[in-house]
């Protein structure tokens, strides 16, 4: 439904003069730290699955696990967070009309918050002082510079989430009975569901924090774990989010099509924000302390969030279709050829899009109690976040670059760089699958995760694995190929191409499309519901823990 | 809605309640439910604490068998353990330190093995053999060495 210029130039006179240029900044200063940290937290990749597979030995200041830990950290982290943030911001800005100048602040508040955060954690761990890996599981003891490093992460992110939540109140004041633009939405949800999935984590590391230190003697071991994977797989689906805010809204407009239904996407984002946070608990499927039934009650509420995943999938397709379907593409399949295959724009999500067939059904064998004790902690499982995040998210956030970095920096994509995204493109895929596929294979056979090179004194079961760690090295190595090459585009599309005005692609909806309803927008009352599931979720194992808790533990180092 | 959306839908909350119910008659009904035990201990006093004072392998019943064990930075207690095939046995297993996970390569033990908590799972090897067992969950700089092996004769 767009709107007559004429309206535009009243709401939004900044909408028809491009980015705003002080907006444009702080996404680029957020990219600039997310590709960055890509290209440190990929060689550090390459670097375990090299010794992984025993064709690299490291030096004696440099273990295994430091690497391991600062991998996990500035990927899943860091660079997600960055990136997240600097595409968000941009998109928020873009479909609003510009940022409030406080809200400009809090986003540079957030920059340096994050920013110091990430120098104090990388610091120790460089010192060997926080070789505990990306979950910190306690009774393993980093230095406290390390959790105090990880709080000033989280205050960055929640600054850039407060500064989100006073924009949209400041918009829907002064655009009272309209529903607000798709992206701004979706930014919205992702904030929220970044906010309170990160409310139980920091709990977690506010009392780590003192025990570290030695203020206090012992802790409580499964309250601390139940903590952090209220947050650990909910910033999963935090990603999750963000990449499906491109595909719904971008990918119609790139590829000459409409949005299936912007009802249906809204409807999508809060499912996703109300069920999320308890998806995590089943991390804890084989841990002793938490009785059956309730491991039972969240293998529901974990396969319950496959079924806005399951709409998304047919909304998405349908867009597909109608779009080939314009431009002639004939009988059953006909449609699917006639999609701008050669764009890159198109080409890195939709192999994101098809990657979360297997990336999902993976979950739901994971999250389904008695299968999980099959591939608990082995090299599945770390197949399985490789194709999700590495592939769903990242390549969607790879995809993404290629219009939203000559947005921000007033270049064009040119066909050489078009070029080189879809080289990028298939060499990360073939590189997953190779990885990936590796991954899984070895994990049912047993191989642990989180394990350096080890035979196990030669036993006969853990030398059957070493073949499947060459081809997980091999895939690693064009990994990091296909990170230089990204690295590389973002940054030439950032400084050098040539000059020009690029689109923010949004799509727009079917003429005949419903009219979005304006009760989508009560966010009161989806927090309500977000915090009843956690509740029903959460209440009754913590307790547990905390009434039935054994002594705590004291704080141990056995690295 | 779009009729084919309804249809796809209605098609995907059925498969995931079937779903649902397949796991739930597997886990209650056959017992095949995850390790869940729940009684606890003091985690700086296991040495002192029945039955963790004597790890070992215990022979409770016509080939059954309980292995009272305990995981610490790096290693099993006790290590290379013997049984007959066919022998059922049960695993009771507590951390002295840090967590661990509790691993047999090739069949589906697999257990999170906690400071604090005492954790059972039981398992009928029926395959003689020489089993490897892990740890699976990373527990220090020697975390890749915590190994044993059981041998089913």
């Amino acid at each position: 439904m767009a709107k007559p210029l004429k309206d535009i130039i009243r709401d939004d006179p900044k909408k028809t003069l491009g980015v705003t240029p002080e907006d444009a900044k702080i996404s680029k200063a957020y990219l600039s730290v997310a590709f960055i940290t890509l290209l440190v937290g990929g060689l550090l990749g390459l670097v375990q699955g090299l010794e992984r597979a025993g064709l690299l030995e490291l030096p004696a200041w440099l273990n295994y696990y430091q690497v391991l830990t600062a991998h996990g950290i500035l990927l899943i982290l860091i660079f997600t967070a960055a990136f997240s943030i600097g595409y968000l911001y941009a998109g928020f800005s873009h479909t609003i009309g510009g940022l409030l100048p406080k809200v400009r602040k809090m986003a540079w508040a957030g920059f340096s918050l994050i920013l110091v955060g990430v120098a104090l954690v990388v610091a120790t761990i460089l010192m060997n002082e926080a070789s505990v890996l990306y979950t910190f599981y306690p009774p393993l003891a980093a230095s406290p510079v390390f959790y105090i490093g990880l709080v000033f992460v989280v205050l960055g992110i929640w600054s850039c989430a407060l500064g989100v939540f006073i924009n949209y109140h400041h918009w829907r004041k002064n655009h009272r009975g309209e529903v607000t633009p798709l992206f701004a939405f979706f930014t919205m949800g992702v904030f929220i569901l970044w906010f309170f999935g990160s409310l139980g984590v920091t709990i977690e590391v506010l009392t780590l924090i003192p025990w570290s230190m030695g203020w206090k003697e012992t802790i409580n071991v499964m309250v601390s774990r139940t903590l952090f994977w209220s947050f650990g797989h909910t910033l999963v689906n935090v990603w999750y989010i963000i990449a499906t805010s491109a595909w719904y809204v971008t990918i119609p407009k790139i590829i000459g099509g409409k949005i299936f239904s912007d009802k249906l996407a809204r409807v999508v984002v809060i499912m996703l924000v109300i069920l999320n946070i308890p998806g995590g608990f089943h991390h804890q499927i084989i841990d002793p302390g938490i009785s059956e039934t309730v491991k039972f009650l969240h293998v529901f509420m974990s396969v319950s969030i496959a079924f806005p995943s399951l709409m998304t999938a047919f909304a998405m397709f349908a867009v597909f279709e109608r779009a080939g379907r314009k431009k002639g593409g004939k009988g059953l399949f006909g449609w699917f050829t006639k999609l701008p295959w050669g764009d890159v724009r198109f080409l890195a999500p939709m192999v994101a899009m098809i990657a979360f067939i297997p990336g999902g059904a993976g979950g739901l064998i994971n999250t389904s109690n008695q299968m999980n004790q099959v591939i608990h902690n082995t090299m599945w499982v770390v197949g399985h976040f490789h194709i999700t995040v590495g592939v769903t998210a990242v390549l969607t956030f790879f995809g993404i670059c290629y219009w939203l970095v000559p947005y921000i920096s007033k270049r064009q994509l040119t066909p050489q760089m078009n070029k080189l995204g879809i080289i990028q493109t298939i060499v990360w895929t073939v590189g997953m699958i190779l990885m990936s596929g590796s991954q899984h294979m070895v994990g049912l056979l047993g191989d642990p995760r989180r394990t350096s090179y080890t035979t196990y004194g030669d036993h006969e079961t853990a030398l059957g694995w070493i073949p499947y760690e060459y081809v997980m090295a091999f895939g690693a190595t064009l990994l990091l190929l296909g990170i230089i090459i990204q690295v590389y585009a973002v940054f030439n599309m950032m400084f050098l191409a040539t000059k020009g005005e690029s689109e923010f692609p949004i799509g727009e909806v079917e003429i005949n499309a419903e009219n979005t309803p304006l009760w989508t927008e009560r966010w009161s009352l989806w927090i309500i519901l977000l915090l009843m599931v956690v509740a029903m979720a959460y209440v009754v194992p913590i307790v547990d823990f905390v009434v039935n808790a054994p002594p705590g533990s004291p704080p141990i180092k056995t690295w | 809605m779009h009729r084919l959306e309804e249809i796809w839908l209605g098609l995907s909350a059925g498969v995931l309640v079937l779903f649902m119910v397949i796991v739930g008659y597997q886990a209650f009904a056959l017992g095949m439910g995850p390790p869940s035990h729940k009684e606890t201990i003091d985690p700086q006093k296991v040495d002192q604490t029945e039955p963790f004072d004597k790890p070992g392998v215990y022979e409770t019943g016509e080939n059954e068998y309980e292995v009272v064990m305990t995981l610490q930075a790096f290693g099993f207690t006790p290590n290379d353990i013997e049984v007959p095939a066919g022998a059922e046995v049960t695993f009771t297993m507590t951390s002295k330190d840090v967590s661990h996970g509790f691993q047999v390569a090739g069949t589906n033990i697999n257990a999170m093995v906690m400071p604090g908590h005492i954790q059972e799972i039981t398992h009928t090897f029926e395959e003689p053999g020489n089993y490897l067992v892990l740890c699976n969950e990373y527990c220090g700089s020697g975390h890749q060495l915590m190994s044993t092996e059981i041998t089913v004769k």
